[in-house]
């Protein structure tokens, strides 16, 4: 069987047919390729992949263009959406759009896809300011790049409070035995305007599948995003997530990542404050167990003065199951008066779950106030008496704790129906059937 | 109702109960009085069932049933409640949905279907206006922030809620200013019946100015050194514990 790298550089003649060469875009793809075939794939000798191990994944002989899209029957997917609002769709099978599933628009603001954005003429000056603009040139990020055609474009202009939250959902159907996805999403949004994204990959089979997904987030001036990712994949689809978010003056972004299943999960997060008064919000919910990995690398880049940085991490670990939290805070010496807070904590379920836990905290400037908390640890005997006091048993008393733990995220969740969707999530997956309304 | 015979109880091979005995029975309140130490909260947390403790000897009866054995979830079902002197904090979890769901798993134990959410909503806003209660409050996390007299009324409303046969109330005294203790212990009053039994574990005497006593105890070193009425309680309160020790020399 051939290397994955190797099949992966000798098909990109094949890729190439179906996309437009002659154009800037093509440029930056050809760049691309030229590094990862110069870095190849991670090894845990690089510093950043220290704790997380692609080895296993890597030798599955993936599929990397999966060109049949099977037909899938709503029903069979519906559970996967958060239904019970209306929202846009930006839905994708095996890596190719389906109409069917989907619910764009044009009205306004574009909610489509990538590949429209980046072949019709109307989109070029939006792809040449922002493609790839803010994404790093890393490993991963490249092979991402070097294959980018599909994915969710979102473009929200000037004024504008987008009133339904837009979903962007990964089918695989599993019609391969081992399938290679490498979705690309780019959201604009532009001065004064609020936009909501729910973002979620899922397999539908036990076949083998490995996402890598680049997302690019421009935030301007005075711009609200809010963006949720669900992770609650099956235990043979691995994730590896980058995500890339430039935020400018007075802005706010928010991204809420809940990790309950999958494979490998590796979640590059980076922020990057390019103006001032920023605020930047990464949250997350980690509840694993089996062999479950889940890996939170986490960037935020102080540049300039006055801005805040608000992170809270929480993870549940049981059985075998690791954990990662790398939180990264770099405070540049321009970037007086930052408020950078960073909160991670543990809970070991069994004695045979690990976490690493690693806190980096860069700070050239001296009129700051960085604070960063790490806790691992149990759960808490005296709380757990005192439920059993009150009449809860043992294991329901822990699995409400547990619950409870967790819950503090979910608190900034802004739209109810994903909070109430994860909040039972998590009853589901503590295995407690908490005896009040969720 | 309560039957402790000869009680031994250690922590961490420290000996704590020395021989420890008493009866309460359904309709009285008592009072356990005694200096720091002398094992007050460690009996309260041995007959809720708190594991750190070990008994090595005696016997601990409630209604003719012997609990020493039983899970503390057990004994709470069988209708033991404490007070604890230090509510924990629950992040995340509301008062109101605690209390639900500490109802609910206890009519699980007998068997009996969740209470119908109209009642359990009747049942907290009578019991929240019987020790008045702000309802803002119930909404609130479990204990999380609240002062002290905030935490020692949630006790006693999740008392009320859970109706218990047994309940045992340690040091809800302490951190209540005068205003909130008659509060609480007119709650506790009107809890009172002749089918349950009330223990109150305090320093001073001036909870049992509102939850009169029927039978005051001693406690020391282990033991029950001293047993009376209500008038034994005012006698400590004047002349302190030394002339006890004393008379036990």
């Amino acid at each position: 069987m051939m290397e994955l790298k190797d099949k992966i550089l000798s098909s990109y003649v094949a890729f190439e047919n179906g996309v437009n060469m002659n154009s800037d875009v093509h440029e930056i793809r050809s760049k691309a390729l030229e590094n990862f075939e110069k870095l190849g794939f991670p090894t845990k000798k690089l510093e950043a992949w220290k704790y997380t191990s692609l080895n296993t994944i890597l030798k599955n002989d993936y599929s990397i263009f999966p060109d049949r899209e099977k037909a899938i029957e709503l029903a069979d997917v519906k559970k996967y959406f958060i239904h019970d609002i209306d929202t846009y769709k930006v839905i994708f099978i095996d890596g190719k759009y389906s109409s069917f599933l989907s619910a764009t628009t044009h009205e306004n603001f574009d909610v489509c896809l990538m590949s429209s954005a980046l072949n019709k003429p109307k989109y070029k000056p939006i792809i040449e300011n922002y493609f790839n603009k803010v994404a790093k040139q890393d490993n991963l990020t490249s092979l991402n790049t070097a294959f980018a055609s599909e994915g969710a474009y979102i473009y929200i202009p000037k004024n504008i409070e987008v009133q339904k939250p837009i979903q962007i959902i990964n089918f695989t159907t599993g019609s391969e035995p081992a399938t290679m996805i490498q979705p690309r999403n780019l959201v604009v949004v532009e001065e004064n305007s609020h936009v909501q994204i729910i973002e979620r990959h899922q397999s539908l089979t036990s076949n083998a599948v490995l996402t890598n997904v680049v997302t690019e987030v421009f935030a301007a001036r005075n711009a609200t995003v809010d963006y949720y990712k669900i992770q609650n994949d099956n235990e043979k689809a691995s994730l590896v997530d980058n995500t890339y978010i430039d935020q400018k003056t007075n802005s706010e972004v928010s991204v809420h990542t809940f990790s309950f299943g999958g494979n490998i999960t590796r979640n590059n997060l980076n922020f990057y404050q390019n103006g001032e008064h920023i605020n930047s919000i990464l949250k997350g919910v980690t509840i694993i167990e089996g062999k479950q990995h889940v890996d939170h690398h986490t960037l935020v880049h102080h540049i300039e003065p006055n801005c805040e940085s608000h992170q809270d991490y929480k993870g549940i670990y049981d059985e075998r199951s690791t954990g990662v939290f790398n939180g990264k805070v770099i405070v540049e010496k321009e970037a007086q008066k930052t408020n950078a807070y960073q909160q991670n904590n543990n809970v070991l379920v069994s004695d045979k779950a690990t976490i690493n836990a690693k806190p980096q905290l860069e700070i050239f400037a001296d009129d700051v106030k960085c604070s960063h908390g790490c806790t691992i640890g149990q759960l808490d005997d005296d709380a757990l008496f005192y439920m059993q006091q009150r009449g809860i048993p043992q294991k329901e008393g822990k699995g409400l704790l547990m619950y409870a733990f967790a819950n503090t995220v979910l608190e900034s969740v802004k739209i109810p129906e994903v909070k109430s969707r994860i909040t039972k999530l998590i009853a589901n997956k503590l295995g407690v059937n908490i005896g009040f309304e969720l | 109702m309560l039957k402790i015979k000869n009680l031994h109880a250690e922590i961490e091979e420290k000996s704590i109960l020395k021989g420890l005995n008493i009866e309460v029975n359904a309709g009285e309140v008592h009072a356990i009085m005694g200096p720091n130490g002398a094992g007050k909260s460690t009996l309260a947390n041995i007959i809720a069932g708190k594991e750190e403790y070990e008994v090595t000897d005696g016997t601990i009866e409630l209604n003719g049933e012997d609990i020493s054995e039983l899970a503390p979830e057990e004994r709470a079902h069988n209708g033991v409640f404490l007070s604890f002197q230090y509510p924990v904090e629950i992040p995340g979890v509301s008062v109101t949905n605690f209390i639900k769901t500490a109802i609910n798993e206890t009519r699980k134990a007998k068997g009996l279907e969740d209470m119908p959410a109209k009642d359990m909503l009747k049942k907290i806003r009578e019991k929240s206006e019987l020790l008045e209660i702000d309802r803002k409050f119930l909404s609130r996390s479990l204990n999380e922030g609240f002062s002290g007299g905030e935490k020692k009324r949630n006790e006693i409303f999740q008392m009320a809620m859970l109706e218990p046969k047994l309940a045992i109330l340690d040091e809800t005294d302490s951190g209540l200013d005068i205003d909130a203790l008659r509060i609480v212990a007119n709650g506790v009053n009107k809890l009172k019946s002749k089918d349950n039994a009330v223990i109150v574990i305090t320093h001073y005497q001036r909870l049992l100015d509102y939850i009169v006593p029927d039978y005051v105890h001693v406690l020391h070193d282990g033991k029950i050194v001293k047993t009376g009425d209500a008038s034994l309680a005012l006698e400590l309160e004047k002349k302190g514990y030394d002339w006890i020790k004393q008379e036990l020399v």
